[in-house]
């Protein structure tokens, strides 16, 4: 059989999703791919998190080298000028020429730019491409300010990028309110104020006439109405026209304001022709979203198939990715429906605006729309797509503080319903996988897709798996260890709820066996970072790691190191001295770290409470660097002695570091402090970081150096300091709470459902209405702070510990050390031997 | 392993009952070996002994080791690299090619005694 020529014009998302459907099906076929853009495929609905760090790379869907092992010819940066509809070819920029039988063209669109003179200058930009990012960003690095036309979804979205490069930000609409197709009026204005708490300055009812040379900046826009706008670059979100060019010159049908127009079956004027994505004009409608491209791409493939599936058009509702904006817009959001009845719930203090559309029986939900809170997103979505039957009281959908708010279980949705509406995913299809062996939310993922595009639908996938594998009695395994049938999160709910205060008592309720390395120590973290009991407590003892045990850290050698705290790094030549003269007196091999502060190496078990003791009569504490706990808060000198300190960072690092030492963690927890911008304490690569501004402090989370660094995210800005602290609070106890074992805050970040949104709803907005609980928590663990060292020191049972032979007081003959430059250091196996025979 | 004859031990006990720690690991000096001893008061037998060196981590640790059951094994895990030893049989449960001394091991009155050469 001869293969069928299918060229694909345009290598964007729709585009690519149709080569990639298009190879798994039978053929044979010949697929060529001709794309404009000079890089394959790429996510363009995350394009803003290009800004945000994130690569080229990391939003691409393809490559050529999984197009070549597809076996499809990608022929990339390279524009189709032409089609000859006669002898069914397409000829490129370059003159090459590609024959097709059936040829497919996924175009989409481009940016609007108004007519409006000096909008050709080079500050002016649009905002749709991976090279339209990299101009932006070029134009940024000159600019203090920039704003944007066009005050919708991508608009905003742009402005908050924007905002994040460091610029001042304009958003100048020309209709009465914001995202004005998605919202209502009333809702509008709540976006509008959201907008503003970001510091985003919104002009609306302005129409730009001109663009000239600015005075204050580098531009100057003027409107209708006479005033002005000094900026220093602009970017056009005017809204996007179809890329109809190709079509139109092939004499294709189009629609009066552009579009190619298509059929059910997404073809167009020419039966060998088929046109999809935001190129295609379907229904007399141009759908500006990826998940309606992707059906029609789907309508279209089924032409080559036996089973044919229209394209009858696609719901339009959205979500807004803005940080810390939320909005949601769902079917007939305006309720224009005649008879309709609608429900709103406004509120000015918190900024929330929740409106729904129902049916004038009141059974349907015909649209919805949600500022402030998007929490019943989900839920109204398989309400509005499914056509499920409202409860009795609507309302009751989006009052807030309800406890009988009717949640829409897992298992009451319909097969039918769409679960994932970029991959167009049904709830039937999720059990047709498992049924099929897909036994945990990754298998249903790889099988289906579900949840591998906008990410929207992975808290409602996660439910429907989790109810579905409970329904078939298989246990989401999460299980600490064979001791215990529960998480980390879970023993620790335990202890808390039950008042559990032993190991043993846990074990004999809630677990079998007798323990082991792993759950012991985890539970006598949780143990004391609920009860703070000393570590060395009797009954605790033989739950925790050597270092636990000892207060110290285990070397190779079976030796340990000694690490005094030294909060902020600041310390005085006296007590240097005491260091170094304990150090000389035991031999110690000294060290400085990268925490600012100092180890001392070499000490035998017996040495330990010696050693402390000088330490502990001269003032030091316990720098627990052997626990699971707060290690060191690093800072700069901050604005007493640098030049370009606004803030007194040590002040502050020393009020951390007291404050969280001891504090027991799932893992270890770093922090600093910087005194500026300059960030000289590397702020952000901690667990929590704090950078001063001229008007408080600033707070990142869950940053990371080690084997895998992370960048902390910023958190909140400009607080004084009790908000700093009691953010800083309530972040923490939330951490301990929730995460697993040896779960670093980066890692746990990035597991914690709705991410660093999430997070500040609970940190900040108490979402979970939890933050005095958990300060309060916080707070006892302060108050009965001790160092272990000092409580060890006065207890002689807990000293007759540290000792290597219970029955006799030589010290470990296994422990050898030979001199390197000039310190002592563990002798190798090859050393020790050579010294036992000659010794 | 054999119970611990009684007979064949040397008359002073190697170190008293109250030397040892409940749930927890101790070494004692004997006969120039370091020995670990684990005091389990929930078991039968309730004591354990066996060598206090880590094969596999170069060190005399094992008593500073946490004891729990891996599979209902009573074992002890090296604070070095985490290995697992069983006290009864002296196996290493991730290395099969290792294995600890294990010593023959009971309490006499308020005495532990241990029985030389295992
Ligand atoms: C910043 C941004 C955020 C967005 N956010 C969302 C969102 O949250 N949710 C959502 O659903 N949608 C969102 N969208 C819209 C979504 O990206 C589009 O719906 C989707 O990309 C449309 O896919 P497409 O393949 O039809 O068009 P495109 O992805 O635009 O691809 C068309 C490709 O065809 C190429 N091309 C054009 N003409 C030719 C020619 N003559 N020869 C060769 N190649 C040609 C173009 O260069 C382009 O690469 C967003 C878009 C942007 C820009
Ligand atoms: S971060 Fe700022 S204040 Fe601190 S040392 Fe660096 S430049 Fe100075
Ligand atoms: S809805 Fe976008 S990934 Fe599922």
């Amino acid at each position: 059989m001869q293969a069928r020529k299918i060229v694909i014009v345009g290598n964007g998302m729709v585009g690519h999703y149709y080569a990639e459907k298009l190879a798994a099906l039978p053929g044979p076929f010949e697929i060529t791919v001709i794309g404009a853009e000079p890089r394959p495929a790429y996510d363009r609905v995350h394009l803003s998190e290009i800004f945000a760090g994130k690569k080229p790379e990391d939003l691409a869907l393809a490559s050529r080298a999984r197009y070549r092992a597809l076996g499809i010819q990608a022929i990339l940066g390279e524009a189709v000028v032409a089609i000859d509809r006669g002898a069914k070819t397409v000829t490129t920029a370059l003159g090459r020429r590609f024959a097709y039988d059936t040829l497919v063209l996924a175009t989409g669109s481009y940016p609007y730019v108004p007519p409006i003179p000096g909008a050709d200058r080079p500050e002016c930009l649009v905002y749709r491409t991976i090279d339209d990012l990299g101009l932006i960003r070029v134009q940024a690095q000159a600019s203090r300010s920039a704003a944007v036309i066009g005050g919708g979804l991508l608009g905003l979205e742009c402005a908050n990028a924007l905002k994040h490069l460091g610029l001042e930000t304009h958003v100048v609409e020309f209709a009465p309110g914001l995202m004005n197709v998605q919202l209502d009026p009333r809702g509008s204005q709540f976006l509008r104020r959201m907008i503003e708490a970001l510091d985003v300055k919104v002009h609306t009812g302005k129409a730009t006439t001109k663009i000239v040379s600015g005075d204050s900046h580098r531009l100057k826009m003027q409107f209708a109405d006479k005033g002005g706008l000094d900026t220093d670059m602009i970017v056009f979100s005017a809204g996007i026209r179809p890329q109809d060019t190709l079509a139109r010159e092939a004499g294709l049908r189009v629609g009066e304001r552009g579009g190619i127009v298509v059929d059910y079956h997404c073809r167009t004027s020419d039966s060998d022709i088929y046109a999809i994505g935001e190129c295609a004009l379907a229904g007399n409608r141009i759908y500006g979203l990826v998940a309606p491209g992707y059906r029609m791409a789907d309508a279209a493939l089924s032409q080559l198939t036996e089973e044919k599936i229209p394209f009858t058009g696609a719901d339009m509702s959205t979500k807004l990715k803005l940080l810390g904006v939320d909005v949601g817009s769902i079917g007939d959001a305006q309720g224009q429906a005649p008879g309709g009845l609608s429900y709103e719930y406004a509120n000015e203090k918190k900024n929330v605006y929740k409106r729904i559309n129902v049916s004038a029986d009141g059974v349907k939900l015909l649209g919805a729309v949600l500022v402030g809170d998007c929490a019943d997103y989900d839920t109204l979505l398989q309400y509005y797509l499914n056509g499920i039957a409202l409860p009795e009281d609507p309302e009751a959908l989006i009052l807030p503080g309800r406890v009988d708010t009717p949640v829409l279980s897992a298992a009451s949705l319909p097969d039918s319903a769409i679960l994932c509406s970029c991959h167009n995913v049904t709830k039937g299809a999720i059990i047709h996988a498992m049924d099929g062996g897909a036994l945990s939310l990754a298998a249903v993922k790889a099988a289906t897709a579900a949840s591998t595009g906008c990410g929207g639908c992975a808290a409602l996938l996660k439910g429907v798996v989790d109810a579905e594998l409970a329904a078939r009695g298989v246990e989401v395994d999460n299980h600490i260890c064979e001791h215990f049938r529960f998480s980390r999160q879970e023993l620790f709910h335990i202890c808390r709820v039950e008042g559990i205060r032993t190991f043993a008592g846990l074990l004999e309720s809630h677990g079998r066996g007798r323990g082991c390395d792993i759950c012991k120590p985890a539970v006598a973290s949780i143990l004391a970072s609920l009860w703070n009991e000393h570590v060395l407590k009797q009954e605790h003892v033989g739950l925790q790691d050597t270092n636990d045990t000892f207060l110290a850290n285990m070397q190779k050698d079976g030796t340990y190191s000694v690490v005094p705290r030294i909060p902020g790094g600041e310390i005085t030549p006296d007590q240097l001295r005491v260091i170094a003269d304990v150090a000389k007196r035991y031999d110690l091999y000294t060290k400085i770290t990268g925490g600012q502060r100092i180890d001392l190496f070499g000490a035998r078990l017996d040495q330990l409470p010696h050693i402390w003791r000088e330490l502990v009569d001269a003032g030091f504490e316990t720098g627990h660097a052997y626990g699971k706990a707060l290690r060191t808060v690093k800072s700069c000198v901050g604005s007493t002695w640098c030049r370009y300190g606004v803030q007194d960072s040590v002040a502050m690092a020393l009020l951390i570091e007291n404050r969280y030492k001891g504090l027991r963690a799932p893992h270890k927890i770093k922090s600093a402090v910087s005194g500026c911008t300059r960030e000289c304490a590397e702020a952000q690569s901690k667990d929590f970081g704090v950078i001063a501004t001229e008007r408080g402090w600033n707070l990142y989370v869950c940053g990371n150096g080690g084997m895998r660094p992370r960048h902390a995210d910023l958190f909140a800005t400009d607080l004084d300091d009790v908000t700093l602290i009691r953010y800083i609070d309530r972040f923490l106890m939330f951490y301990i709470r929730t995460a697993e074992r040896l779960q670093r805050t980066s890692v746990w970040l990035d597991k914690l459902e709705g991410g660093l949104d999430y997070l500040k709803q609970v940190v900040i907005e108490d979402r979970l209405g939890i933050a005095a609980e958990l300060e309060a928590q916080m707070s006892g663990i302060v108050d009965s702070y001790r160092c272990e060292w000092k409580a060890t020191l006065e207890d002689p049972e807990k000293l007759k510990r540290f000792r290597q032979f219970v029955n006799s007081g030589e010290p470990d003959a296994g422990v050898v050390f030979v001199r390197e430059r000039g310190q002592p250091r563990p002798a190798t196996r090859a050393e020790r031997e050579a010294l036992q025979t000659t010794g | 392993m054999k119970p611990a004859n009684l007979e064949k031990t040397a008359v002073a006990p190697v170190c008293l009952r109250r030397d040892l720690v409940e749930n927890s690991g101790v070494c004692v000096l004997f006969e120039g070996e370091q020995i670990a001893l684990y005091y389990l008061p929930g078991e039968t037998p309730a004591l354990y002994a066996v060598s206090n060196r880590d094969p596999l981590g170069e060190a005399n640790v094992l008593s500073r080791g946490i004891v729990g059951d891996v599979g209902g094994e009573l074992v002890v895990a090296s604070p070095l690299y985490k290995h697992h030893y069983c006290l009864r049989s002296g196996r290493c449960l991730e290395d099969d090619t290792v294995s600890i001394k294990v010593y023959p091991v009971a309490l006499a009155g308020e005495g532990v005694h241990i029985a030389a050469g295992g």
